[in-house]
């Protein structure tokens, strides 16, 4: 009895990530390759073939491309901003967390309600004399400026996530590294390039990985700030399942952004491996 | 005399420059995530049609009508109830699953943890929205499509492998000795848990059931997906944006925004160890 407790313990969880994790991925993967009822390759035929296929390929690669590189950058600063601080840290966490807590959806409204005809910005460059009248941003002959808009909503949203576990990765640094650096003279910038961030490298892969794999995954904020006007993967998965019923060709999309996540999350995983001695 | 300390800043003039830097920029930080929010809540608490008015005003005009207009808009109510309802099943079951198997993953050494941890840990290396197109056909063969468990069971596996993770490691904190005492006293194993492991690990516990609800709350994929009459609010805002006036996005967005605003500052406290954990 002893000897089984922890197995039962264990059943109910294992049990559903089997029902709900791998019997669905593995049905994806068949759906992906059947097309009424015979193998074929078809329904990734097809995908390729649409017009909106590349674009939407080529924007979410991009997207994820600019993005999540600004994030890392700015999330590396707003946790050292709070490493630094002596009082009011907690309050300033606080802020910088509370994106974490917004959906992908009201991020995209939040940022509609400054892009938008009659939006924020139109009225701040308004006030500020630089034009007459409202511009329409988001309108399908300015992509560039829907696609930035996503971008800068991206960024609002996501930073947060990463700031939160790179806090807590440097929480989990050793103050002596960083000491035992400054007796031996090392500058500001050197001990964060040569001590904290070396050391972060565990904190850094969760934060690399779990925001890549949203960015491939965008869909609400593009919906919300431009409709189907910006093609992205995501979106069209949602659009072949539902306006085009088209299980397959879905599924191939799906197979699609399964393989950019995989692909990226081990060259995340190749590039900040920590070998197991080297652990704090 | 005064070429000598131009050439030569003294080092207290160095040091309050990069002092009002450092400030500044903490000062641009709070800003860039706050004003975006701020101008959503301007939005919806003014009158319909001082939102779709130019040039804007910055201050709301505290006119409820804008979120009267939404709160009375055929399907709102119905969207939100469900919504409520998803995610307190999603935190119901994702605890209920993952506590167990976070107990057993700290108390127990047995054949096969390493390999459960790992399987846990795997899962957020793929698009859990995904499995909502698999999931969709097979719910219709169950008849679980477009329910509220069928949804909250998509849910569930989005937060059980953070239930897992937090529990296992708020398990952890609590030392075994005091179990050990309470079974030298007469209690068994069951006893031992709901008496004495269970009260201290009840604020943790808590918390990550918070984190299970928002996340049910924030989600938009799976729900558009898989349901149709009995849409979550996400899923209803998604479905409707292309058709809705401006001022129900931005009432809703504020609808979407407020719980989580709210839960997240319920749990503060427990969101940089949270992320800590669900890091190693």
């Amino acid at each position: 009895m002893a000897r089984a407790l922890p197995y039962l313990l264990l059943l109910p969880a294992s049990l559903f990530l089997l029902a709900f994790f791998f019997y669905p991925f593995g049905l994806v993967v068949v759906e992906s390759l059947t097309r009424g009822g015979e193998w074929t390759t078809e329904n990734f035929s097809r995908m390729t073939g649409h017009w909106k296929f590349s674009q939407a390929f080529w924007n979410t690669v991009w997207l994820a491309a600019i993005v999540v590189p600004v994030q890392l950058i700015m999330a590396l600063t707003m946790a050292s901003v709070v490493q630094k601080l002596k009082t009011g840290r907690s309050g300033l966490l606080y802020i910088f967390a509370i994106p974490l807590g917004i959906s992908d959806l009201a991020a995209g409204l939040i940022w509609l309600a400054i892009f938008e005809q009659s939006g924020f910005l139109n009225s701040i460059l308004h006030a500020m004399g630089v034009i007459d009248r409202p511009q329409l941003f988001l309108g399908y002959q300015s992509l560039w400026v829907i696609f930035l808009a996503v971008c800068l909503a991206e960024i609002w949203r996501a930073t947060a996530i990463m700031m939160v576990i790179i806090v807590a990765g440097m929480g989990l640094i050793p103050k002596e590294y960083n000491e035992a650096a400054e007796v031996f003279g090392a500058s500001r910038w050197q001990r964060f390039t040569k001590v904290t961030l070396p050391l972060l490298r565990p904190s850094l892969q969760t934060a690399l990985i779990l925001r890549i794999l949203m960015a491939f995954e965008v869909f609400a904020v593009v919906v919300a700030l431009g409709g189907t006007t910006l093609p992205v993967l995501m979106g069209e998965t949602f659009q072949w399942q539902f306006q085009l019923q088209d299980r397959g060709v879905a599924a191939a999309y799906a197979m699609v952004i399964l393989g950019l996540s995989v692909a990226f999350s081990l060259v995340v995983l190749r590039l900040l491996h920590v070998p197991k001695g080297a652990r704090i | 005399m005064s070429d000598v300390t131009i050439a030569a800043p003294r080092e207290e003039d160095v040091h309050r420059a990069g002092r009002f830097v450092f400030w500044a920029g903490i000062a641009l930080l709070v800003l860039w995530v706050l004003v975006p929010i701020w101008f959503l809540f301007v939005n919806a608490l003014s009158a319909p049609s001082e939102v779709t008015s130019f040039p804007k005003r910055f201050w709301p005009s505290f006119d409820l009508a804008s979120l009267q207009f939404f709160w009375n808009f055929q399907g709102v109510t119905a969207a939100l109830w469900n919504s409520v309802k998803v995610a307190v099943l999603t935190m119901v079951l994702s605890i209920g699953m993952g506590a167990p198997a976070g107990y057993a993953l700290t108390r127990f050494d047995f054949p096969g943890k390493e390999f459960f941890r790992i399987l846990v840990i795997m899962t957020r290396a793929f698009p859990l929205p995904l499995l909502a197109l698999p999931l969709a056909v097979m719910f219709i063969r169950t008849g679980l499509d477009d329910t509220v468990l069928g949804l909250a069971l998509v849910h569930t596996m989005l937060a059980l492998p953070f239930a897992v993770l937090i529990t296992f490691s708020l398990f952890s904190g609590i030392p075994v000795e005091l179990e050990e005492a309470a079974w030298t006293l007469g209690c068994n194993r069951l006893q031992a848990v709901i008496k004495v492991v269970l009260p201290l690990a009840l604020p943790g516990i808590m918390a990550s059931a918070v984190f299970a609800f928002v996340i049910s709350w924030n989600e938009v994929f799976a729900a558009a997906v898989l349901t149709i009459e009995n849409r979550t609010l996400t899923a209803f805002l998604l479905q409707s944006l292309n058709v809705s006036p401006l001022p129900l996005k931005f009432a809703g967005g504020v609808a979407l925004v407020m719980p989580a605003l709210i839960f997240i500052f319920a749990v503060r406290k427990y969101l940089f160890a949270m992320w800590g954990i669900a890091n190693r």
